[in-house]
């Protein structure tokens, strides 16, 4: 391999692998920081086997000791779980709620799907395709119907059935719609009246490809939801998601899934030591292309 | 948040230059230094960031500058006048076929809002431009993607063409045009199933259709809050299919919306339109002036 100092220079190339991969820049600055210390307090002088210690320390900063921070918070055994999505327009709600439902059911759990959105055009049967799919029953109503009482009625049906898991869909809104934001407030307050500690994940999800708008996203889908966790969506495509990374820097809400693609299947548990690799893949390919 | 403090920070650099009889070069560089910033977290790609910051630093430190009587504001004017030179100047109005119909195709990445905004263009069309628009179902992949077109068609009381699922989408368009052709519509709006630019077969499909009839227009539609990605989508997509114009939707919400600058640096093709809501008339023509003081948060 070839030879190559930790001077300024490696650090510049550091700060912009993870600016293009949408980290932001004040997250970035944060990390190069922290990475700065390392590489002086493992007293490192060449740039071999670096980037080994770049994810660790990235991953290290991302867990901050915690564990299972990626696991679902499901219920014992005879109480229902219930799930609330929610995002901006697009990002992948539907879709990620059949895969997951997909997912709960090869676990061997009952799972229930409400129709939360009633506005967008084609919503309902888009879910429905996806109830069909993988077998699960999709309470609804028609569209243009009230979502909170879509839901209201989708816990009751689940309590009646015995079901293990309600996974609900919402409608994309973006964040500084203030009357929507309002209108997912009361679905969440509507889910907490009929079981209290529910909804048990408030899950947001993201679209890999966007920038820094992500960042406000989680803020104020925080403010009105309590959002516990991110699916972070359509990594299949070159996008990186970094912005996932100042989310947990500054708001403290960890990734639990991601998806990687448009199948049932296509939803992983978020690991985030295969996630930091990634964000280095192609530079590292790059670097070893030109080592060759 | 990051976006207020920084606009701030831009603001405060203006102020402190704009009354300036006299701009140094180290005031230039610092003026630079905030833009950069504010172009980085309004999510402009870094190398399009370079190169802009680079060109304005010179004409910055040069004579139209130095010889101005306030050289302070001629260095914002130099900022937001290459920022919307950059954007395309001029608004760009759509390209109709002399020869009816004309055809536009929706492309894009999955959820960058194609099916919505073909709705609102059809709408567009018949209302502005006085035209006879039919819409065309050509995603058999998406869930009920059909049934969405044929929803927001049948609100606006715009005919939708469609085949169901089990017919590819180049036969689809094949005989969407042949429909129109025969019963007299000017326009078709081919609404295409969201894709990767990476995914060969996908983009082959698109180049299929594409050979179907030269389209008019081929519209990108992306959600304006794409990131540091934006370049790579726009430079595969044009690669492959040549596209003629893009469409920037979501421009609604509180994003910068600086992939705008980014596509159009790479594409050199105009946004033509952007999407400032989910209603069938939230379909606006581009402002390069504003779109270049949002992403700078002025
Ligand atoms: N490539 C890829 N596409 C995805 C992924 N997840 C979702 N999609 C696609 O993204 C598009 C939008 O997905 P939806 O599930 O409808 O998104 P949504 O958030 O429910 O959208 P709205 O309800 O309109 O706000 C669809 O074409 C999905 O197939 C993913 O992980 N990878
Ligand atoms: N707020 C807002 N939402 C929009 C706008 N344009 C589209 N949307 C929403 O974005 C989401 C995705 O729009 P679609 O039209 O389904 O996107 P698409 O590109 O056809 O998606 P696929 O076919 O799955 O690739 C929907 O919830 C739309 O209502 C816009 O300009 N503003
Ligand atoms: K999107
Ligand atoms: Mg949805
Ligand atoms: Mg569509």
């Amino acid at each position: 391999a070839r030879y190559r100092k930790v001077d300024e220079e490696f650090f510049e190339e550091l700060e912009e692998i993870l600016l293009q991969a949408d980290v932001g820049f004040e997250t970035v600055m944060e990390l190069i920081d922290e990475l700065r210390f390392e590489v002086q307090r493992r007293n490192i002088k060449e740039t071999d086997g670096l980037y080994v210690v770049i994810c660790e320390k990235l991953v290290e900063i991302y867990e901050k000791g915690e564990e299972g921070i990626s696991e679902l918070n499901l219920q014992p055994d005879g109480e229902l779980t219930v799930i609330l999505f929610v995002g901006v327009n697009g990002v992948g709600k539907t879709t990620t709620i059949g895969k997951l439902a997909h997912r709960l059911k090869k676990q061997g759990k009952t799972v229930m799907l409400a129709a939360g959105d009633t506005f967008r055009a084609g919503a309902i049967e888009q879910l429905q395709v996806w109830g069909d799919r993988v077998g699960c029953e999709v309470i609804k109503q028609a569209e243009g119907s009230d979502p909170a009482a879509v839901i209201y009625d989708a816990i009751n049906a689940a309590k009646k059935r015995g079901a293990d898991v309600l996974i609900c869909d919402t409608a994309g809104r973006l964040q500084n719609k203030v009357n929507l934001m309002k209108e997912l407030e009361k679905i969440h307050r509507v889910i907490s009246r009929e079981i209290p500690n529910a909804p048990h994940e408030v899950l947001l999800v993201l679209d890999a490809t966007t920038g820094q708008n992500a960042l406000i996203q989680a803020q104020t889908f925080k403010e009105a939801t309590n959002v516990t966790g991110i699916v972070l969506t359509k990594l299949d495509g070159t996008a990186k998601g970094g912005i996932v990374l100042a989310i947990r820097n500054k708001l403290n809400i960890p990734v639990k899934f991601v998806g990687l693609g448009e199948k049932v299947d296509d939803l992983q548990p978020f690991d985030p030591e295969r996630y930091v690799y990634g964000l280095f893949a192609d530079s590292l390919d790059k670097q070893l292309d030109k080592a060759e | 948040m990051a976006f207020e403090g920084l606009s701030e920070r831009l603001q405060s650099t203006i102020q402190k230059i704009k009354g300036k009889g006299k701009v140094t070069e180290a005031d230039v560089k610092q003026m630079m230094r905030e833009v950069r910033l504010a172009l980085i977290e309004a999510d402009v790609n870094l190398k399009v960031v370079k190169d802009f910051v680079k060109r304005v630093s010179e004409r910055a430190v040069g004579a139209e500058v130095m010889k101005s009587l306030t050289p302070g504001q001629q260095v914002i004017k130099i900022v937001k006048d290459e920022l919307t030179e950059l954007m395309g100047g001029e608004h760009s109005q759509i390209k109709f076929n002399p020869k009816p119909p004309t055809v536009i195709m929706m492309v894009g990445l999955q959820g960058a809002g194609k099916t919505t905004t073909s709705g609102k263009l059809a709408n567009l069309l018949r209302k502005k431009y006085n035209r006879k628009p039919l819409l065309v179902a050509a995603d058999v992949y998406r869930p009920a993607a059909i049934k969405q077109l044929e929803t927001l068609g049948k609100q606006l009381a715009i005919p939708v063409f469609s085949l169901g699922t089990d017919v590819s989408p180049v036969k689809i368009a094949e005989e969407a045009i042949e429909h129109a052709k025969k019963e007299h519509y000017d326009v078709v709006i081919i609404d295409t199933a969201g894709r990767l630019h990476i995914d060969e077969e996908l983009m082959d499909e698109l180049k299929n259709i594409r050979a179907i009839k030269e389209p008019d227009e081929v519209f990108l539609v992306v959600d304006a809050m794409t990131g540091q990605d934006a370049v790579n989508v726009a430079q595969s997509f044009n690669e492959a299919i040549g596209i003629t114009g893009v469409i920037l939707t979501k421009l609604d919400g509180d994003t910068r919306g600086g992939a705008a600058l980014s596509i159009r640096a790479v594409t050199e093709k105009p946004i033509k339109f952007v999407g400032m809501g989910e209603k069938m008339d939230a379909l606006e023509p581009f402002h390069p002036e504003r779109m270049a003081s949002r992403i700078l948060g002025m």
